[in-house]
């Protein structure tokens, strides 16, 4: 059940992400391990903190289509990747550490 | 797969091996790497890692009908299909035939944020459907350690590495996996750690500035192997491991006798020459005449019809032909007839290794039946005694298997004239040889000859004289040395003990005549005298004849005249 592609549409809440900006992440997966879980939870919370409005996040599950890991250059899961705005730009892990994530998503500077 | 022969060595669990199919390394091992198991091959930058991966993968495909799957992690897919052309691997075409599949993961540390816990699945996934895709049973992963500069989190790589040995395993494929070489360790980050079945290091190094490649088995568990490093070359068609030391000696011997194309030389060898398929060592100081050995003995050999190996390290081939013309002989017409090959390179030019391999392969390709090398001492400065001595045994082991004649001339630096002191490295050589010929230079009288003698000959009733080596524009002569209560003659003293002797016959011969002369004239003088003497009789004997007629006739008429008187005297009477 839990993981489906979602697309959110709320209006922008705090941060600074430029306005009218749309956002493409992609989560690779392979199946439901906690690890996938918890990254696509907290994805899900960092985007609605950060990002509110526009984003997409695509769950990719790897063990459904293997030939996208070869074609992606996936090997570590669960891997997120911003699409849009270019650059494009990798996170691995299962974003727990909110402020690597920020960072790694150009959501802020690195202090 | 029906080329697919898997090994057992005895004593130990069913345990199958499958075969590199890189030259001389499945001979070394008892046929190969463990199958279905992963086996680590570390070695520095530039020891021929990833094309020992490659080529496992590539003879997979093309001698063992078994598919493969190659992941790069430190070259791009265009880049190993362009090397590896070049070796005469075509990685386009058997990718295209769905034999193999190559992935490159590219791993760019500043690109990768981490944020917690992962493991590399995508990894596993992603190998595991390129397995699948071609049915593969052998698989490359060059160079795994790449990971270590991708991940942070040495903790969850670590696990995930020994995961993935494991899965390798588990998968039934038969792995080689490639890693850096460490300070101390085998492997920078303790690869080896994870792989308990075959570890295999690869090493290149330098000795006078000549880089020669070498092969150790570190670890191979539950087989057999050989625990020496082992040399091994890359040529055009990828890796040859030469074992150090020839494996055996099971080759077989001939009874043939060949020529040495000096008939003197033919009768102090038993009359027949050498044994076909024997080893033939030839030595002796500068300019004693080794080459031209060598070339008489070409030069015979193809006048058989048979084909000849010539390698030189001193002279070009022209220069060769020129000087072997001045003495008489001319190879020329058998090089444009192709059966003989002159092939000259500087020592210098490769590493000892590197030179046997070249040998080995024009060997096998001409397919001569006598093969000559001048000199052997050339090799000394790219290898040490050692080195040369095993190179040699190789090579000889590898012709006397083919039934090849070897000839080798060295140099030796003795300059002791008379005593015959041998040089250590000579006597390492020798032992490998069935025949050894030896030249030396003679000095005496303000002049330099050549002594020749054989030294020793396996197998064959040979002459211990001493010859005079004489070269000449009619090639080379063996001749008698003169021997006398002073000692032993060459060159000129020789010729000029020689005319001494022919003058001393000639004066005997003189006497002889004049003696048969004298009494020739003796007999004559006797004879006359005969004859004066037998005129001087007969004209005594007629003298006295007439004397006595005289007389006879005086006492006749005597008697008559008496008669006379006394009628005369009216005797009555």
């Amino acid at each position: 059940m839990p993981i489906k592609p979602k697309t959110h549409d709320k209006e922008m809440k705090k941060h600074k992400a430029a306005a009218g900006e749309a956002w493409i992440l992609r989560l690779y997966v392979a199946g439901q391990t906690s690890n996938s879980l918890t990254a696509f939870e907290n994805l899900k919370k960092i985007c609605e903190e950060h990002l509110g409005c526009q984003y997409t996040i695509e769950v990719i599950d790897l063990q459904k289509n293997p030939q996208l890991a070869k074609d992606h250059q996936i090997i570590a899961v669960p891997t997120l990747i911003r699409k849009l705005p270019t650059p494009v730009k990798k996170i691995i892990g299962n974003l727990s550490n909110t402020e690597k994530v920020l960072v790694g998503l150009d959501l802020r500077k690195v202090t | 797969m029906k080329k697919n022969r898997a090994i057992t060595i005895a004593g130990t669990a069913d345990f199958e091996k499958s075969p590199s199919g890189i030259k001389g390394f499945d001979d070394i091992t008892g046929g190969g790497i463990p199958k279905g198991r992963p086996s680590l091959v570390s070695g520095g930058p530039g020891c021929g890692k990833t094309l020992f991966a490659m080529e496992f993968i590539v003879r997979g495909i093309t001698d063992y009908g078994e598919p493969g799957v190659f992941i790069a992690f430190e070259e791009k897919i265009d880049d190993l299909k362009k090397n590896f052309k070049s070796m005469g691997f075509d990685l386009e075409d058997l990718v295209h035939r769905k034999k193999l599949v190559l992935d490159h993961i590219a791993i760019d540390r500043t690109e990768i944020e981490e944020t917690g816990e992962y493991d590399l699945e995508g990894l596993f996934i992603r190998l595991g459907s390129m397995i699948d895709e071609v049915g593969a049973k052998r698989v490359a992963i060059d160079t795994l350690e790449a990971l270590f500069s991708g991940f942070m989190n040495e903790a969850i790589l670590r696990s995930e590495l020994r995961r993935l040995f494991l899965w390798l395993k588990d998968r039934g494929v038969t792995a080689v996996v490639t890693g850096e070489r460490g300070d101390r360790t085998i492997t920078k980050y303790g690869l080896e750690e994870y792989v308990a079945d075959c570890v295999i290091t690869l090493d290149h190094r330098l000795m006078n500035q000549i880089a020669t490649r070498r092969l150790r088995i570190v670890k191979y568990r539950g087989s057999i192997h050989g625990t020496d490093e082992y040399p091994f070359l890359i040529s055009s068609d990828g890796i040859s491991v030469l074992p150090i030391t020839s494996l055996s000696l099971t080759h077989q011997a001939s009874d043939e006798r060949i020529s040495t194309g000096i008939p003197r030389l033919d009768t102090m060898l038993g009359g027949k020459g050498f044994y076909r398929g024997s080893s033939i060592l030839v030595s002796g100081q500068a300019g004693t005449g080794k080459t031209s050995i060598a070339a008489t003995f070409i030069d015979a050999t193809c006048k058989r019809n048979e084909k000849c190996l010539f390698f030189i390290f001193e002279e070009s081939e022209s220069q060769l032909l020129r000087n072997m013309k001045s003495i008489g002989i001319n190879l020329e017409p058998w090089i444009k007839s192709g059966l003989l090959k002159v092939h000259a390179v500087r020592p210098t030019a490769y590493s000892l290794e590197m030179h046997l391999s070249l040998m080995l392969n024009l060997i096998g390709e001409f397919k001569p039946r006598v093969v000559a090398v001048d000199p052997i001492s050339n090799l000394y400065p790219i290898g040490d005694d050692i080195q040369v001595r095993s190179m040699l045994m190789r090579l000889i082991d590898f012709a006397k298997s083919l039934q090849i004649t070897g000839l080798f001339t060295n140099l030796s630096n003795d300059v002791n004239y008379g005593a015959y002191a041998f040089e250590p490295t000579e006597m390492h050589v020798s032992s490998l040889m069935d025949a050894w010929l030896i030249l030396k230079n003679v000095e005496g009288n303000g002049e330099r000859n050549r002594a020749f003698s054989i030294i020793k000959a396996r197998g064959m009733g040979h002459s211990n004289q001493l010859r005079e080596f004489v070269l000449s524009d009619k090639g080379i002569q063996l001749l008698d040395v003169y021997k006398g209560s002073e000692g032993v003659f060459f060159g000129s003293s020789r010729m000029a003990q020689e005319s001494a002797e022919i003058d001393d016959q000639l004066h005997k011969n003189e006497d002889i005549k004049r003696k048969k002369r004298e009494l020739e004239s003796k007999r004559r003088l006797m004879e006359n005298q005969i004859t004066v003497l037998k005129e001087q009789f007969s004209r005594d004997e007629e003298e006295m004849q007439i004397l006595i007629g005289q007389d006879i006739s005086r006492e006749k008429s005597a008697e008559k005249t008496k008669k006379e008187i006394a009628t005369q005297r009216q005797v009555d009477r």
